[in-house]
């Protein structure tokens, strides 16, 4: 028995690296999907330049005349289209806009449509003009594409947070209770293990991984996508361990007494898909009515992407972020508290 | 104080059903004992609650003279168990999983020591989900002895495996117990039981009811003799009772068995009564009793049923 004697925690630690570094699909969902989901995005929503509106002009007698104006000023893509063909290209989104020629014309469109309101407004400024209008003055006009302000750089904080909670939920809450399923919580327990080793491994392993999880996502979007980084690096990262925490305490949560592998995919969905549609993560919480913002800002997962994002796009420092910070430490400060006081070890 | 175990009373009910139903137990230092039993008889709620793993819904278990209540750390450091069914990591090599085991006890052999004992030495970097059943129980047993136990726990350790991994598994047992170690366990298994305890407590829904060593159970029967026969038609049981040298007597769906100390002087009246009542005699045949004619005697049932 010359051999030191191996460490437990560390033992333990290793022991939740390994399982996790040797199960292809959890790498996968874990580094693979946000840089897939990153690039799929970037791409489906890469600033274009803008398009000029589709109309269509109703055929009649003073349609060509209508036609002329339009091509004149040559901001669209206009049509002539037989009234019935006008009404299904407007249907069916071929089209944002039907001008029917008269005096005054008629413009038909559907008002909640972005894109219709915006051909009306500018189909009728030119027919406006064509018809001697005189604006009062030219303005200038200042166009930016300033990273920082396209859609990527919104969505890469949103997978960062994204990605902290699930692998919370998963890596921590779900792997609990598969051991609890196979029966090997039950045989630790019966060894002198301290119960709080078992369960810093698992947040121990969360912050180990973090450290390759996050700058991997970060570089990608830096060169991929030229996402930059205005705030402190330091106090992003402090961020990150700050929510690896607090999901790390929610999984535990989730896994304190669930019995059964499907309990568990079950409560996980739950406490993820608020979070999932409702934290800004793809798009900004604002879009919900007013009477559930306060709901939805007191997610952790709300709190954590406008944290990440403030500082990323805002280069904000501590004193900014702070009332969201503080909200992820009292989520993970409860959910800590109620999982090991519910904890389920045998 | 030599009690490694000693249970009073031992009662566990699930519900409206009672699992366990008032056991006495006593387990000597450095023998091993055998909960012998059917499934569904107790024996894993039994060997839990002694384990710690469950609390009793009555009685009193006092494990090397400490009681799980007051000193369940100590006693964790001093036991090894091994549960019936445990799927260890899958991803984790055997070395690296009896490097984590080792690693949870103050004290105990070191992990090139676990693998000699758990003969895995070959298998050390094969990964858990590799392994065939005989060697993930050897390696769950190398586990149970990480912490060098006084007292060693094993839940039913041969189940499943084909014969060659059962005999490995008890040169493994029997091994820990040449050195001094006491060993509870459970079994369905006759020949395991004979093969290594030396005590055994026969446990049919949830009780007691045998106790004692292999030899004092097969001769409890009242006869180390076994005579197993058929004939076409029925025989009166009372009738075949009043026979000279007859100890017991049972029918069974397929014939009768009867026990005897002197199987030369029960043979003829034997066959002479089955020929006086016009019945043929469709098998005959003797061996001496086993355990497994024990338990059906004690509970007229097979144990593997």
């Amino acid at each position: 028995m010359s051999e030191r004697r191996p460490h437990a925690l560390t033992q333990l630690v290793l022991a939740r690296l390994r399982s996790f570094y040797r199960e292809p699909g959890v790498l996968f969902w874990s580094f693979g999907f946000p840089l897939v989901l990153a690039v799929a995005l970037g791409i489906a929503f890469r600033n274009r330049p803008a398009e000029p509106p589709r109309v269509a002009i109703e055929d009649g007698p003073m349609a060509a005349d209508v036609d002329a104006k339009l091509q004149a000023s040559g901001a669209f893509h206009a049509a002539i289209l037989p009234h019935d063909r006008a009404s299904v290209a407007l249907r069916t989104d071929k089209v944002s806009l039907v001008i029917v020629p008269g005096d005054p014309p008629t413009y038909r469109y559907d008002s909640t449509r972005p894109d219709s309101r915006l051909a009306r407004a500018l189909v009728d400024d030119a027919l406006q003009r064509a018809n001697g209008r005189q604006d009062e003055f030219r303005p200038q006009e200042e166009l930016i594409t300033e990273p920082g302000a396209r859609y990527i750089d919104f969505l890469i904080p949103g997978l960062i947070g994204i990605g902290l909670m699930q692998s919370g939920l998963w890596g921590v809450g779900y792997v609990i209770v598969e051991m609890r399923t196979k029966k090997l919580m039950k045989r630790f327990v019966a060894t002198p293990m301290k119960k709080s080793d078992f369960l810093l491994a698992f947040v121990l392993m969360r912050g180990i991984f973090l450290v390759v999880e996050i700058p991997v996502l970060l570089l990608f979007a830096r060169f991929v996508f030229g996402v930059p980084i205005f705030g402190s690096v330091a106090l992003l990262g402090a961020v990150a361990v700050l929510g690896s925490l607090t999901f790390a305490g929610l999984g535990l949560l989730v896994g304190s007494r669930a019995q059964n592998i499907q309990t568990a995919s079950g409560l996980i969905n739950l406490a993820s898909m608020p979070m999932f549609i409702g934290s800004g993560t793809f798009f900004a919480s604002a879009r919900f009515p007013e009477v559930v913002q306060p709901f939805l800002a007191a997610l952790p997962l709300t709190a954590l992407n406008d944290a990440l994002r403030a500082i990323m796009l805002d280069g904000a420092g501590v004193a900014q972020i702070a009332p969201k910070l503080g909200i992820l430490a009292g989520w993970g400060v409860v959910c800590f508290a109620l999982a090991l006081k519910w904890f389920r070890w045998r | 104080m030599d009690a490694a175990i000693r249970c009073r009373g031992l009662k566990k009910r699930y519900g409206d059903v009672d699992a366990v139903r008032g056991l006495d137990l006593d387990v000597r230092k450095g023998e091993c004992f055998g909960l012998l039993g059917p499934n569904g008889a107790g024996k894993t709620t039994t060997i839990e609650i002694l384990e710690g793993l469950l609390d009793p819904t009555e009685g009193d278990v006092v494990i090397l003279g400490r009681t799980w209540k007051a000193d369940e750390q100590a006693l964790r450091e001093r036991i090894g168990l091994a549960l019936q069914e445990t799927r260890l990591s899958d991803k984790l090599t055997v070395e690296e999983t009896l490097r984590l085991f080792a690693s949870l006890y103050p004290r105990g052999p070191t992990v090139a020591e676990l693998l000699a004992k758990g003969q895995l030495e070959e298998k050390r970097s094969a990964r858990y989900e590799t392994l065939s059943g005989g060697q993930k129980q050897r390696l769950a047993v190398a586990c149970a002895l990480a912490g060098d136990p006084e007292l060693l726990f094993l839940d039913e350790p041969t189940t499943g495996l084909d014969p060659q991994s059962r005999r490995g598994l008890w040169d493994l047992v029997l091994d820990y117990k040449s050195r001094g170690g006491t060993v509870l366990l459970t079994t369905h298994y006759m020949d395991e039981a004979e093969k290594l305890c030396d005590t055994i407590a026969v446990i049919d829904h949830g009780l007691r009811i045998a106790l004692g060593t292999p030899r004092e159970l097969i001769a409890s029967l009242g006869g180390t003799q076994v005579v197993d026969f058929a004939v076409e038609g029925t025989l009166d049981v009372a009738e075949l009772e009043a026979l000279p040298s007859v100890n017991t007597v049972r029918a069974e769906a397929d014939g009768y068995v009867v026990t005897t100390t002197r199987l030369h002087e029960i043979l003829p009246p034997l066959l002479a009564h089955i020929e006086g009542k016009g019945a043929p005699l469709t098998r005959l045949a003797t061996h001496r009793a086993t355990l497994e004619d024990v338990f059906v005697h004690l509970t007229g049932r097979q144990l593997r049923e």
